[in-house]
């Protein structure tokens, strides 16, 4: 037998929710096997099972033939499977020796021997191309060289079977070129990958077979030379995926959030903001293009209020909201969609129905006279779910927590449309999530711009920005580069301006 | 509303935390020579066996309920107050300097005293707020400290102007018309220590569970605790609300330290802090934070704390057994985690076994049909 991975007929449920349901897996030793499908598809808990984070209700696991029972992570370890997680998990204030040998730390007389491990980290980052410098700091370096830190820490613990879980969410466009070399040379040297992700440029890429899940059930295996994008996306959503916006001509009126000449300073090691002036208008959406760090949070944070402006206005209709508290901004009419739902979209331990309440719960019908009306408020939370198409296991009961992160995501957008703001700031909307949910959610975008609603868009991902903005703004350095229709550019002339080039000058 | 689901698991998890501890109790007492049925018996017996021993039981219990309480709330704002001891103190000397200088008739001192006992706790609670909400300053160790300030305050003040008429050290008698004793309520508990303050307590439990599930002001206040960054982005007042939480801690302190001085004493003593505030750590953390929760936890550690000198007395088990429970308990409730995981292991190996029961009795049917 060439399968290394054998997971066969594996089940597992969760309260209210079939998360695998009899999922038959197999991997070949040295490929790289996508695993498509989904948030909340499950194919995170099947890999979970397989590295033992989770145990199985039913069906067995092979590896290399053997039948095994993995209880815990560090018997997976000592199987050889190692598993590079969608959050790192790192010591920041440790240094990349100290991280991967934590655990199992070499010892000499009692002391850590650190230097042995040194000279094999070395020695594994050479050999597979890492470039990682052993005694950085984890604060120190960039996102996309942490990710090869755990990598090593993988490769350290001489994994052969190595999961990724959504590797390249949190890598810029040069950043996953990079990634993508690494895993052919983890290949070459005989190492086996399981790759889990959504995005199907990287599937066909890179993966040498892709296995589809959809709602805990496998649809199929399929050779990647035999398929295409659009097969794969048809397979995992259950329908024709339209990779074709359905967008309509924009009809913007007046402008409603006009920033004139703001000035932010950043948080240390960050640039801030100087002489920001940009403006959005009712019935159009607006996307600002950058690359990260270049003062997008600080504008965020300076319009919702988040963060003082040092001088300059902003004002939201005829407003000047830049000394009002974050709550006036919100009753002005400012929705906010933030970058990072965990830590400023929701709470994570409050219900479903409890984070929809999170800005309007003093406010009637929620409550009167500082009484919460939970039953206005389940109605309300049943409401949104369905009207946003929200998967909760438990409905409006569910907490925040036990959802999968695209429907967090829903549950957020939901909560910030459902406000009928005028202005929708939208960081990142669709970060980390899948073709189904990205799809849903621009759809949602441009609904708000239909209704002469104003949409100001901050993302990294140039197609994103490409895809949905009428108007391009480009950010570098803090100041605003330039502003273009967005029929009248393209990709080249957009990633030219983000890296600081004005807009003539390099053509 | 709340999934019921956590509430049973809460339930569970308090009630296994109490069975390890009176297991370890028990094997404490065979170890040292005892027999651990004739212990608890006299243990319980102790707390329980007549209508005076109920009495006190529920006395000792009222101090802790709302010890408890003020760490259970403040625990829900994400807020960990150890100075409930000061807090107490605090309120107990508002209560006792009125009851001494004043010579109402008793529903009007007894009003006074309490809403003094209410706001000097509340005021001394909201300087560590205060510190957090502007300074950042942690609040164990602000509360501590105002714990120590708090003592050396009683240990000034008391015999400065309330000394007692034989020891430096302890404050005049308070008059009956001060006492939350009543004559109605210890004569039906037969003499015991009983007093109002368990009325008070129970009244004060429901205020705060219907503060925390019903009002705006508890959504904030959790809010707040479970997640800072997401309430401040939602408009939410994070400063406000920490201060705001620390004075509603600190008030219920401040009563509990009421419901002891001139409850279940008479007088106050200096240079003791009473231990009734450290308690109420242990008694919200069996009781999970939640308010009925605090109230059954502190039912059950003022039963083991008026049983103790019983069971001394009637066996030669030390009434240090009795500590040692309570010592366990806490212990088992704190590493809640481990009690959980094995739990889910526990109802994974019952599930398990129903599993291949029901296999195996399907295999039965089947080979009997052939």
């Amino acid at each position: 037998m060439n399968h290394i991975v054998e997971m066969v007929d594996i089940r597992k449920e969760f309260p209210g929710v079939v998360a695998c349901d009899d999922i038959t897996f197999k991997v070949k030793k040295g490929e790289i096997h996508a695993l498509l499908g989904e948030n909340g598809a499950g194919k995170s808990t099947l890999m979970n099972i397989l590295f033992g984070l989770y145990q199985q209700d039913s069906g067995s696991i092979y590896l290399r033939g053997d039948k095994v029972s993995i209880t815990n992570p560090n018997i997976a370890n000592d199987l050889g499977i190692g598993m590079v997680h969608q959050h790192f998990k790192l010591v920041h204030n440790f240094t990349v020796t100290e991280n991967i040998i934590l655990g199992l730390e070499p010892t000499k007389a009692f002391m850590i021997n650190t230097r042995s491990a040194f000279a094999r980290i070395s020695d594994l980052s050479k050999q597979y191309g890492l470039n990682v410098d052993p005694d950085a700091l984890i604060s120190d370096i960039s996102v996309g060289m942490q990710q090869r830190v755990e990598i090593l820490k993988m490769l350290y613990r001489d994994a052969e079977i190595l999961i990724f879980d959504e590797p390249t969410a949190v890598l810029t466009p040069q950043e996953v070129q990079e990634m993508m070399k690494i895993m052919r040379g983890l290949i070459d040297e005989g190492k086996t990958i399981i790759l889990i992700t959504h995005k199907l440029r990287e599937i066909m890429a890179i993966a040498d077979r892709c296995t589809v899940i959809r709602w805990g059930k496998v649809v199929g295996t399929v050779n990647t030379e035999d398929t295409s994008e659009e097969k794969l996306a048809e397979m995992m959503v259950g329908r024709k995926v339209l990779f074709e916006l359905n967008k309509k001509e924009a009809h913007p009126r007046k402008e409603i959030l006009s920033i004139e000449e703001l000035s932010v300073s950043g948080s240390a090691g960050r640039k801030g903001l100087k002489n920001f002036t940009l403006g959005v208008r009712c019935g159009e959406i607006v996307g600002l293009a950058g690359i990260d760090g270049n003062g997008q949070k600080e504008l965020v944070e300076a319009i919702i209020g988040l963060r003082k402006a040092d001088s300059g206005r902003i004002m939201l209709g005829d407003e000047d909201i830049s000394t009002l508290s974050i709550r006036e901004r919100i009753e002005t009419g400012l929705a906010h969609i933030p970058e990072d739902r965990h830590k400023h979209g929701l709470v994570l331990d409050y219900t479903v129905q409890e984070n929809m309440i999170l800005k309007t719960y003093y406010r009637e019908p929620y409550s009167s006279k500082g009484l919460l009306d939970w039953s206005f408020i389940y109605e309300h939370a049943e409401n949104v779910i369905r009207d946003f198409d929200i998967r909760a296991g438990e409905g409006a009961d569910s907490l925040a927590r036990s959802l999968s992160g695209g429907n967090q995501q829903k549950a957020i957008v939901g909560r910030e449309i459902d406000s009928n703001p005028d202005l929708l700031i939208a960081v990142q909307p669709t970060r980390g999530l899948d073709v189904g949910a990205i799809e849903y959610i621009h759809q949602r975008l441009l609904e708000q711009r239909d209704q002469g609603k104003a949409v100001f868009m901050i993302s990294l991902e140039l197609d994103e920005i490409l895809d949905l903005s009428d108007r391009i703004a480009v950010i570098y350095n803090g100041e605003l580069v330039d502003i273009v229709d967005a029929d009248k550019t393209d990709e080249n002339e957009i990633g030219l301006m983000m890296a600081g080039g004005k807009r003539g000058v390099a053509t | 509303m709340k999934t019921k689901v956590r509430v049973k698991k809460d339930l569970y998890m308090s009630l296994f935390a109490v069975l390890l501890g009176l297991i370890a109790g028990a094997i404490l007492m065979t170890a040292t020579g005892n027999n651990p049925f004739d212990g608890f018996y006299f243990l319980f017996r102790g707390g329980l066996m007549n209508i005076e021993r109920i009495g006190n039981t529920l006395a000792t219990a009222t101090p802790l309920i709302f010890a408890g309480l003020s760490v259970a709330f403040a625990f829900k704002t994400g807020l960990f107050n150890i100075g409930g001891a000061g807090q107490m103190l605090i309120g107990g000397l508002c209560a006792t300097a009125i009851g001494l200088t004043f010579d109402w008739p008793k529903p009007i001192l007894l009003s006074v005293i309490l809403v003094a006992a209410l706001i000097g706790g509340a005021l001394w609670a909201s300087l560590p707020g205060l510190l957090k909400a502007r300074f950042n300053v942690h609040e164990v160790v602000s509360t501590i400290m105002m714990n120590w300030i708090a003592y050396w305050t009683v240990f000034y003040l008391v015999p400065q102007y309330f000394k007692g008429p034989f020891l430096e050290t302890e404050s005049q008698r308070i008059p009956a018309a001060a006492s939350l004793k009543v004559p109605w309520l210890t004569s039906l508990f037969d003499g015991s220590y009983i007093n109002l303050g368990i009325f008070l307590a129970v009244v004060f439990v429901a205020i705060i569970a219907f503060i925390l599930e019903r009002t705006t002001l508890g959504y904030e206040l959790k809010a707040v605790g479970y997640n800072r960054d997401a309430a401040e982005a939602a408009g939410i007042s994070v400063n406000r609300n920490i201060i705001f939480s620390m004075s509603i801690a600190g008030a219920l302190a401040g009563l509990g330290g009421a419901t002891f001085y001139v409850g279940f004493a008479s007088n106050m003593q200096i240079g003791v802090l009473p231990a009734q505030g450290f308690d109420g750590i242990a008694v919200a953390l069996l009781g999970a934070n939640s308010p009925w929760g605090v109230f059954l936890a502190a039912l059950f550690f003022g039963l083991l704390h008026t049983g103790k000198g019983f069971m001394n007395a009637m066996t030669s088990i030390p009434p240090e057994i009795a500590d040692t429970i309570i010592a366990t308990i806490i212990y088992f409730a704190a590493t809640s985690v481990l009690i959980e995981r094995n739990w889910d292991k526990i109802n994974k190996i019952r599930l398990d076994f129903m599993i291949r029961k029901r296999e195996a009795e399907q295999l039965e049917a089947d080979s009997g049909g052939e």
